[in-house]
């Protein structure tokens, strides 16, 4: 398809010695591509590759009473049966890397599954059916508990706990809020001010990204000790460190592969598959492949969380807009992932490319029984884009102006002050307008037509911040009580939101205890073949210390805190 | 000791011998057995159309054909259309950018070279109907499209 360049625009503000913009370049990869060359994770054979499935809850939410799995263990080339107990480290938030959040989610559940498809039991066999024929034996005995699936509802008062470590259903920012805020203005004077007042509510679904290669890792024995991992993630380093937080092995003896992904769109970073995949090959010194079927990536694959959306806008007569109210729920699912920066990134992104002299936002993540949500193409930003978008259409609907025009008259320019009291730089949101407006054979009144991004920004008002910020009805912009991971802070009043504690937690995490680190077994065949160099046997390292003895449920229970990249506090 | 069953077919023109499960589908044993690693899986269940390879000059899923089932049958991959330089449809999918991530690409060509050889000068129509079992979520279709009419030495548009 061409490319239609539009130099015409911004030619002033550009240096035109642009030498591989607007032209086509081949990329790198191609002739892998269409050679079927490109080394996807998938394509590394190694003799004596050994396959991981998992037992998984059938519940969105439910109590473990036993596990049994003592006929798994005996089925034909059943190599071993894993559980949360062999993981040494077995809970984890993927942005504990960065010190954000608590700790609240197991590579394999042993008391509670909160959302369907939770994994319970790893079973590494010789071949991929006769680990799902294995899995097919092991029994699960559930009590089943009541469960949420709607924002709303797990915030309501009774709702069941779905993640444990934030009891209220709601991710705790800074160890004390339970939202991102923003305020900017006096949105109640805005809103008195106006001449329409339209409120909506936006709801958008959970978004599959699908990638046409599934998920996954094989992991084998390397020498001095080391492990090799293939995988399809998109984050190698960030796999990386938490394959070493959950396997509480130095990261210098995990050895990554990857950066030829079968299409990810934000979806294979959650790094379920490289853990799992490297203690199978330390507990059977075999290679393991670790893959999620297509049904586990549509089911169990994380999604782009759902969000719900109170929008509420204040418009003059004439198409200013001179307030906005958000109010948001992102569905994060069972557990956090990423789901509490999202909203960050979210929060700093409204209200939108519109510069409104009032706008106050409070912004939720909350947990339900549906699966964990991950990242997905402008993550944060998507779902706040449709609803803010989709209001703009209703208002410029109910006002009876040209959406088109509607979105010009309230672009921001070069100059504005931000919401998130930022100024504008390099707007182009009112030149994309018109050339919109042109290709749908739309007429902009002239005074529009001639208005630019780079003219008129920052003037008065629109360059300020303003003089007067209403805060909470506290007085403050706050939000959260104390008994949460930050501890020390006085109690504060709860806004409508939060209901109390159902029992108290610890005030700071202790460091749980670890299970012992899995030795690899000698091997029985770990020589790879094909692309991959020969290997020799696995050595046994060093025993080392015994692990500080500490009864098992502190262990899973104690939400820990890990404050560093790629677990080089512990070693 | 599970019973394996010897099949003996030609893959890429050559003849290939390989002992097989019972049940075991083509995509392994091509992928695993015989260590042609160019068809992909993507799903298993026969909707996604990576896993498309050339069964005695039809375009088949290999993840749904028993490997039993070919004794005696020529399987053709993406690893045998290059003899030595690309074929004109790797041609075209090269020229017109039709691959992203690549995990598609095998079943496209696969899909692609089938109905030329049936089809030499297809319809933009007929082009998609050939495709319309391989997914590719990059959805490159258009380029994709391009591409095979390109290699019909017809116009892309
Ligand atoms: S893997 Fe065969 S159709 Fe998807
Ligand atoms: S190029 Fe990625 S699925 Fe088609």
């Amino acid at each position: 398809m061409p490319v239609e360049m539009r130099k015409d625009l911004f030619a002033d503000e550009r240096d035109d010695n642009l030498n591989e913009v607007g032209k086509p370049t081949q990329r790198q990869d191609m002739v892998g591509h269409v050679t079927g060359r490109s080394p996807f994770y998938d394509d590394h054979l190694f003799d004596g590759l050994c396959h991981i499935r998992c037992v998984r809850s059938p519940h969105h939410n439910a109590r473990i009473r036993r596990i049994d799995t003592s006929a798994a263990e005996k089925m034909p080339g059943v190599l071993r049966v894993v559980t949360g107990a062999d993981v040494p480290g077995n809970l984890n938030t993927l942005l504990s890397l960065r010190d954000f959040g608590l700790d609240d989610e197991p590579l394999l559940h042993t008391e509670h599954c909160n959302y369907r498809g939770a994994p319970v039991v790893a079973i590494i066999a010789d071949t991929e059916r006769q680990a799902r024929e294995a899995c097919a034996a092991v029994r699960v005995d559930y009590e089943v508990l009541p469960h949420v699936l709607d924002v709303e509802e797990a915030i309501a008062p009774r709702a069941p706990v779905v993640n444990p470590p934030y009891p209220d259903n709601l991710f705790v920012y800074h160890g004390k809020y339970n939202h991102q805020k923003l305020r900017f203005g006096d949105v109640e004077a805005g809103f008195a001010e106006a001449d329409h007042v339209i409120e909506k509510r936006y709801q958008m679904s959970p978004i599959e990204q699908a990638p046409m290669e599934t998920c996954g890792a094989i992991a084998a024995p390397e020498t001095n000790n080391r492990f090799v991992c293939y995988t399809s993630t998109q984050g190698l380093f960030f796999s990386l460190g938490t394959a070493a937080k959950l396997l509480d092995v130095s990261s210098a003896r995990l050895h990554f592969i990857g950066g030829t992904v079968g299409g990810g769109f934000g979806g294979k970073v959650d790094s379920l598959h490289e853990p799992l995949a490297i203690l199978g090959t330390m507990l059977t010194g075999r290679p393991v492949k670790y893959q999620f079927d297509r049904a586990e990536e549509m089911q169990v694959g994380a999604p782009r969380g759902a969000e719900r959306w109170y929008i509420k806008t204040g418009t003059m007569a004439d198409g200013r807009i001179v307030a906005m109210q958000l109010k948001g729920y992102f569905d994060a699912g069972a557990t956090t992932r990423l789901s509490s920066y999202a909203i960050v990134k979210c929060v700093g992104h409204l209200p939108g490319p519109y510069t409104i002299p009032h706008v106050y936002a409070d912004v939720y993540c909350v947990y339900t029984n549906r699966t964990p949500a991950t990242a997905m193409r402008g993550f944060g930003i998507t779902g706040v884009d449709y609803s803010v978008e989709s209001h703009l259409d209703v208002v410029a609907h109910e006002l009876g102006l040209n959406p088109i025009e509607f979105r010009i008259m309230n672009a921001y320019r070069d100059g504005d002050m931000k919401a998130h009291r930022r100024v504008a730089k390099n707007c182009a949101l009112i030149e994309c307008c018109q050339v919109a407006a042109e290709k749908a054979g739309v007429k902009l009144a002239p005074h529009l037509q001639e208005m630019a991004s780079m003219t008129g920004g920052g003037e008065g008002a629109r360059g300020q911040i303003p003089n007067y910020t209403a805060l909470d009805e506290h007085g403050r912009v706050e939000g959260f009580a104390r008994q949460s991971y930050g501890g020390g802070d006085k109690a504060t009043p709860m806004d409508e939101f939060i209901r109390p504690m159902p029992a108290p937690q610890p005030a700071r995490p202790v460091e749980p205890a670890r299970a012992p680190v899995p030795q690899p077994q000698p091997a029985a065949t770990p020589v790879p073949s094909g692309a991959t160099p020969r290997q020799p046997e696995p050595s046994l390292e060093p025993a080392g210390a015994p692990p500080p003895a500490s009864p098992p449920d502190e262990r899973r229970r104690s939400p820990r805190r890990f404050s560093s990249v790629s677990g080089m506090r512990r070693r | 000791m599970a019973r394996k069953k010897p099949i003996q077919f030609v893959h890429n023109g050559s003849d290939k011998a390989v002992f097989v499960d019972e049940g075991e589908n083509l995509l392994d044993v091509l992928r695993r057995g015989v260590g042609d690693l160019t068809p992909k899986y993507g799903c298993g269940q026969g909707t996604c159309g990576a896993c498309t390879v050339i069964i005695d000059g039809a375009p088949r899923l290999a993840c749904l054909t028993l490997a039993e089932t070919i004794e005696g049958q020529s399987v053709e991959t993406v690893a045998g259309l290059a003899g030595g330089q690309l074929s004109p449809v790797q041609e075209a999918f090269m020229a017109h950018f039709a691959a992203q991530c690549g995990y598609c690409t095998s079943g496209m060509l696969m899909s692609a070279t089938a109905l030329l050889r049936d089809n030499p000068r297809p319809t933009r129509d007929e082009v998609v109907e050939a495709i319309s079992g391989n997914l590719c979520r990059c959805t490159g279709y258009e380029a994709i499209i391009a591409a095979v009419m390109t290699a019909s030495g017809q116009q892309a548009a």
